[in-house]
């Protein structure tokens, strides 16, 4: 750690705030004319300090965390001050604005695969930042760069620095990917780093490196961080204080610790009630076996591959590797896994949309791999399937009347005024007005859109359902009110579902039984809370060490754990 | 249940169609080059209807009451566009031409939607072979200079012959010829791009027939981007047409006017000094081509909303803004 940190020592002398927003205002023009989204938010932002900005989306959070870099594109304007070390970044101009960026405040994005350029080496992409502000001391070689952008490296922990500058982004991993970015804003050492949603994109326990990176951070060069992000366990981990936003407006200001244990506004009591918390509620809430067992078997996968086919010369890819497992009648299976763990393929092969490539997977009795499309369209009314993202789910030309009566036109052929009927009695049964039946997908809100996919899903009094991460599009608080019902209508209706998530604790509130897939294969299998509990494999134990829970003392204890458990 | 916020009700149809739509969300620059577009196109179509009241004289008049029209006469009297070698005038030619240029418009524009349409749908859903023998023979065409492909075509159509309804179809056949490719194109890769978008796949989990998911799903999603194929297709069919008539591929001036046919016989003119025959059937072609140009360019950049320039927000100070913006819907409070 050779990197010179009296720079940061005297653009930010102690005690005076880093960055102080005053009354700030952002105002959108859009078609639907003018949109606030940030009404009025100050904040103050002190030397080594993490403020976390949460909020549900629409709350106006990231609009700020872009007004500290003057990031706003021309349909805005804002109002108000935003000073970074004295410079008020809304009314600088542009030049100055340029030097502002990078030296003293710069960004890291949520998604790093975008925020990188895939042409160029990862060096020269750090080098880019130094060489810019170059003119602040006159020109420096691209070899001086290059050793900076090396040290840059090395700060952020990539093994190997001398030889990975000259990589290039696609030669490193998702979490590689997102210190390299780190490394971009930290390449001038700024006193300052907007973090959006740093981890969303990333698996739990990618993201608990990258936390632990900021954190080292802010311990080791006296970095101040705004994260902004929806995820209260991440904010329960790393941040100091915390802003609460609600529809661009700040709705309570509090350290961390003080906000989780006594909220003080209704909302952030909602907000905080809302978040899964892994243990509690669980579904399997004090079985001792196996629960309806007593039923038939529905979903039977016996020794199961997916292999897609590789390129010319090369081998297929193996998605699900010797995969075992049962769904019975009224059971809800729960399938975990991080991205690429071949849980959606296995999702996707149940409801005819993969083809599987070995192995046995019996569908209500439907071998799927002599799979031909007009054998097993008569199955098809006994499957329902809920997609992750509602909005792309729904035809956008059509009502959500006609989208949840498609599946009864198809196979049950009624009359317009049965259609009717029976589209109103499915929108109630999800807690929807029969009304919004003449609406179009759009004019619904996410978890209103998600409600109306599990209807078009039950329409045909399915005997099975897969719903593939039907919550993570969706905002805390929403989520939870989906899950809910989720919960209700499976007791209600007794069909068999298949639940998957990369969430383990949305997983364990639904499930009976728990599947916890890693790269392609089931790694463990067992009754909800026991798996969450007392996790058996490995990599249970390191996927469940590393998933941050919305406690920030119970939080430090974990992380605590998850470090021996790493150690060991 | 709370009443949740709403979006701002449906528009009627009027507004909603492709051209109003859009000069209603235009504004500053892009809007002045949409209006004159508007303007350009609409006098090139009512010209075209009005032209039997327009016009003095038939197109292929050749005298009235008073005798035969002089030859090569200049601009005013009579003839206020001159009159052309063989005698026609100018004017008449001009105000009639637009008529012709619009039926080939149409029928042409008409004939290439129908078939690149179907096809895109169909070779984007199905893909194998179907789509690959289609692709290669767009790709054919397409290599083919598109003047040398409509003067093969009109050959092959028409035969030499010049009829009004001959002429237009061998004129509006060999356009199409040469647009399929593009309309077939675009479905194509539409439809193969909505053929992996949620909305259909949860159609087909819920055993939806391939004609069903085509017809209910795909079509209307994948022919967004019709309106501004179709203005910026139709400039394009006028000056082939009248290349094809500068060629000597038209149709005869007794059957129809028809700009490129007259430009041609206005080339002998310019080395003495004979203006009007050129100039007028040219100004023509340009404003029509420009007229349609600035309609389908102003709706593409209008439809994209990165490109679309708005009114700086806040100019109304203290109005409110309206509770059922999109952007910010409010779900929190709800049950």
């Amino acid at each position: 750690m050779t990197t010179n940190l009296g720079q940061v020592s005297d653009q930010a002398p102690t005690g005076q705030p880093v960055l102080t927003i005053d009354h700030l205002q952002v105002t959108f023009a859009t078609d639907g004319g003018d949109v606030h989204a940030v009404k009025d938010v100050s904040l103050e932002v002190n030397p080594g300090e993490v403020v976390a900005i949460v909020g549900e989306s629409g709350s106006g959070k990231t609009v700020t965390a872009k007004t500290i870099l003057g990031l706003l594109p021309e349909t805005a304007i804002s109002s108000g001050a935003v000073l970074i070390n004295g410079n008020n970044v809304i009314s600088v101009s542009k030049s100055a604005l340029r030097k502002i960026r990078g030296r003293d405040v710069a960004m890291v994005f949520q998604e790093p695969s975008t925020a990188l350029n895939p042409v160029f080496t990862v060096g020269w992409q750090i080098a880019e930042g130094i060489r810019a502000h170059a003119s602040d001391g006159g020109r420096i070689s691209a070899k001086e760069a290059k050793l900076r952008a090396t040290e840059a490296l090395r700060k952020v922990g990539i093994p190997d620095p001398e030889t990975r500058v000259n990589y290039y982004p696609h030669q490193f991993s998702g979490g590689q990917k997102q210190r390299v970015v780190i490394a971009a804003a930290l390449a001038l050492d700024p006193g300052l780093i907007v973090a959006d949603e740093p981890t969303t994109a990333l698996d739990v326990t990618v993201q608990a490196e990258i936390l632990q990176l900021l954190r080292d951070l802010r311990d080791n060069y006296g970095t101040s961080i705004v994260l902004i992000t929806h995820n209260m366990g991440v904010v329960a981990d790393l941040a100091d204080r915390v802003v609460v936003m609600y529809q661009g407006d700040v709705v309570e200001e509090a350290p961390s610790k003080v906000l989780f244990a006594e909220p003080r506004q209704e909302y952030t009591r909602k907000l905080l009630a809302a978040v899964p918390h892994l243990g509690r509620d669980s579904a399997s809430e004090g079985a001792r076996s196996r629960l309806h067992q007593d039923g038939k078997v529905l979903v039977e996968a016996k020794n199961l591959t997916i292999e897609y086919p590789g390129r010319f010369g090369r081998h297929g890819f193996k998605a699900v590797d010797n995969v075992s497992f049962t769904v019975s009648e009224n059971e809800v299976f729960g399938l975990v896994g991080e991205s690429g763990s071949g849980k959606s393929t296995i999702g996707r092969a149940i409801a005819g949309l993969n083809r599987t490539t070995g192995g046995s997977l019996k569908v209500l009795g439907y071998e799927m791999l002599d799979f031909k499309e007009r054998t097993f369209r008569p199955l098809r009314k006994e499957i329902g399937f809920v997609f992750q993202d509602p909005a792309a789910s729904f035809n956008p030309h059509l009502t959500i009347g006609e989208c949840v009566a498609e599946p009864l036109m198809i196979h049950t052929k009624p009359g317009a005024a049965e259609a009717r009927k029976k589209v109103g009695e499915l929108l109630e049964s999800v807690q929807l007005p029969a009304s919004y039946a003449q609406r179009y997908p759009h004019e619904l809100s996410g978890g209103q859109r998600q409600r109306a996919s599990l209807a078009r899903s039950l329409a045909l009094n399915p005997r099975l359902l897969i719903a593939d991460e039907p919550t993570s599009a969706l905002d805390v608080s929403v989520q939870a009110k989906v899950l809910d019902l989720f919960k209700d209508i499976q007791e209600q209706f007794g069909f068999a579902a298949l639940f998957i998530s990369h969430d383990l604790a949305v997983v364990d509130m639904l499930s009976h039984w728990v599947g916890v897939l890693y790269k392609g294969q089931l790694v463990e299998q067992g009754i909800g809370n026991h798996v969450m509990g007392s996790p058996q494999h490995e990599y249970t134990k390191r996927l469940i060490a590393s998933l941050p829970v919305p406690d920030p003392e119970e939080q430090a204890r974990r992380r605590e754990a998850h470090r021996a458990l790493l150690g060991g | 249940m709370s009443t949740p916020t709403l979006t701002p009700p449906r528009q009627p149809l009027f507004s909603r169609l492709p051209v109003i739509s859009h000069l209603k969300k235009s504004v500053g620059l892009q809007r002045g080059m949409l209006v004159v577009g508007v303007v350009l196109s609409g006098l090139f179509i009512l010209t075209s209807i009005f032209a039997p009241l327009l016009a003095p004289y038939g197109y292929s008049q050749l005298s009235d009451a008073s005798g035969s029209f002089p030859t090569q006469q200049a601009p005013g009297g009579k003839h206020l566009l001159g009159t052309t070698v063989g005698g026609y005038d100018v004017l008449s030619r001009v105000v009639w031409g637009s008529q012709t240029a619009v039926t080939v418009i149409i029928v042409s524009v008409a004939m290439s939607l129908f078939l690149g349409v179907a096809l895109g749908l169909l070779s984007g859903y199905f893909g194998g072979w179907l789509d690959r023998i289609l692709v290669v023979v767009a790709d054919a065409i397409y290599a083919f200079p598109t003047l040398l492909l409509a003067i093969v075509i009109s050959i092959v159509i028409s035969r030499g012959q010049s009829s009004f309804w001959g002429g237009i179809f061998s004129c509006a056949f060999s356009i199409t010829v040469v647009f399929v490719p593009q309309y077939f194109r675009v479905i194509r890769a539409e439809t193969i791009r909505l053929k992996a978008e949620p909305f259909v796949e949860s159609a087909k989990v819920l055993g939806a027939s391939s004609m069903r998911i085509i017809g209910r799903h795909i079509f209307k999603n994948a022919t967004r981007t019709l309106p501004l194929m179709f203005t910026l297709n139709a400039s394009e069919a006028i000056l082939t047409l009248a290349g094809l008539g500068f060629l000597g591929f038209g149709i005869e001036p007794t059957s129809a006017a028809e700009w490129g046919f007259d430009l041609n016989k206005a080339l002998a003119d310019t080395s003495s000094g004979i203006w009007w025959t050129g100039v007028f059937p040219g100004i023509a072609i340009v404003l029509t081509v420009l007229g349609l140009t600035l309609v389908g360019e102003s709706i593409n950049d209008l439809n994209d909303p990165r490109i679309r320039g708005r009114k700086r927000a806040g100019g109304g100070a203290g109005t409110p803004a309206s509770p059922g913006t999109p952007s910010a819907p409010a779900e929190a409070g709800k049950p």
